[in-house]
């Protein structure tokens, strides 16, 4: 199905996707990537606040390049989420709602998704010339001297997703390509 | 002896770095609008369909195709009646990188001390292989290689009782491991034989070579074809949501190896294979 939602996500709203929708996102979401998640993570050790209010957030693992004069942001695919896998139950458990990535979860990221009734989307990798035509406005808020891997928080018009873990935990790379597979 | 200043190699890598990133080589281009054509499953067209209009962004607007533009591997074949002048060679490789990524808006991926991880801000160094050659030309090929698919890339050191089986199995289990990590439809390339070097620096030089091009012998040409058959039937599909096309195109080169050994590397690729080069 297709659905047009906004970001950041509701709880009642993330509920109503379904492994395999095609998704539109519209509104707020942030990039992070590996060495973000590491700050953050190292943050919340520290007893220190998140750089963004994270509750009913979108994180879209992400490391654009850069911007050319007068434009709003390079190229804007997503990176494999795995790598963040460590970090991403504990995010989930204060309010992370949805991740946007490519790539399988660990099973403790599939558990957290269901205990929240979190959702786990899938952008297209290796696309990000088309991704970035969808980003309308980027701002650097937390650690610029990671360069790519600063945090962002980027306004985001139509962004076409698939879910690919929905919050009852269906995985849509465990469904899919069974049904392909020709037997030796 | 034919002296060529160090210059000439900055300046053409510089504009190499820009070309392949916002523009892929015409056969790696015929390769995915094919698969556009051959793919079976909806999800998978849409998704190849996809592929083929941030082709047509990316050349037409001078976007990266990829945001991952890579880290500059750069083979270097250099002509032996070659003398360069004017400063160091690997100097020019590194300058010739860092301005092309500088001045086409390329993303910096490379981190300096691999475990300190700072970012050297210029994506420098570049990944450098010589090779001396017959002649008085240097010809240098480019692959800015992206690590979501480098990361699923394997090295295998059989034994030689595993034989063509052991083989067959190592290249199609590391293609299923990547999965939809490596961004497929995958570039796959593959080195069988050599040492556990050897094996790996020839699977990324296959991932250089024109998918139209053949290898060195018939039976390499029958393995690729009857790997690629094997690997589409896995079913991982494009972007990993199910389909036929999971593979374009499976590269082999080969070498002598010991009498105790087989060894085999896959350089796993995604469907972004940069290659571009350059003769001076
Ligand atoms: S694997 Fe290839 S297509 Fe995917 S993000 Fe990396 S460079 Fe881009």
């Amino acid at each position: 199905m297709e659905k047009y939602i906004s970001a950041p996500l509701t709880e009642e709203c993330a509920k109503t996707l379904r492994a395999g929708d095609m998704v539109y996102i519209s509104g707020v979401v942030y990039s992070a990537r590996d060495a973000a998640h590491e700050r953050m993570s190292k943050a919340l050790d520290e007893g220190k606040p998140l750089p963004f209010d994270i509750s009913g957030s979108i994180i879209y693992y992400l490391g654009p390049s850069p911007a050319r004069p007068g434009r709003v942001i390079g190229s804007a695919g997503p990176t494999t989420a795995s790598r963040m896998d460590k970090y991403t139950p504990r995010l989930i458990d204060m309010g992370l709602i949805g991740m946007i990535g490519k790539g399988k979860r660990t099973k403790e990221v599939k558990d957290a998704i269901k205990r929240r009734g979190a959702v786990y989307f899938a952008a297209i990798g290796g696309a990000g010339a088309l991704l970035s035509k969808c980003i309308t406005a980027a701002e650097t808020i937390a650690y610029e001297d990671l360069g790519t891997e600063a945090i962002r928080k980027l306004t985001v018009k139509d962004l076409p997703v698939i879910v690919l873990i929905d919050s009852d935990g269906t995985d849509l790379y465990e469904t899919e390509p069974p049904k392909y597979a020709k037997k030796p | 002896m034919r002296e060529i200043p160090v210059s000439a190699i900055s300046d053409a890598l510089c504009e190499m770095c820009v070309s392949i990133n916002h523009r892929l080589s015409p056969d790696m281009e015929k390769l995915i609008y094919s698969a556009r054509e051959a793919e079976e499953s909806p999800i998978g067209r849409m998704v190849l369909g996809k592929l083929c209009e941030n082709l047509e962004t990316a050349r037409e607007e001078t976007i990266p195709i990829c945001q991952d533009t890579g880290m500059a591997v750069v083979f270097l074949d250099v002509g032996q009646d070659v003398h360069f002048t004017g400063g160091s060679i690997e100097d020019a490789v590194n300058e010739g990188v860092r301005r092309g990524y500088r001045d086409g808006y390329l993303r910096k991926s490379v981190v300096g001390d691999p475990l300190e991880r700072k970012n050297t801000g210029d994506n420098t160094p570049a990944v450098i292989h010589y090779q001396i050659v017959k002649g008085d030309k240097v010809r240098i090929t480019l692959a800015p290689k992206g690590f979501g698919s480098e990361n699923m890339s394997k090295v295998f050191m059989l034994k030689p009782a595993q034989g063509i089986d052991g083989v067959k199995d190592a290249v199609i289990s590391a293609i299923r491991d990547a999965g939809p990590n490596a961004c497929p439809p995958m570039y796959v390339g593959v080195g069988i034989g050599g040492d556990f070097e050897k094996c790996a620096l020839m699977a990324k030089r296959a991932l250089t070579r024109s998918s139209d091009s053949l290898p060195a012998n018939e039976k390499t040409a029958e393995l690729e074809k009857e790997l690629l058959g094997e690997a589409n039937a896995l079913g991982i599909g494009p972007a990993g949501l199910g389909g036929r096309v999971t593979v374009l195109k499976i590269n082999i080169e080969t070498y002598p190896t010991h009498i105790a050994g087989l060894p085999v590397a896959v350089n796993i690729c995604c469907h972004v294979n940069r290659h571009i080069g350059r003769e001076i």
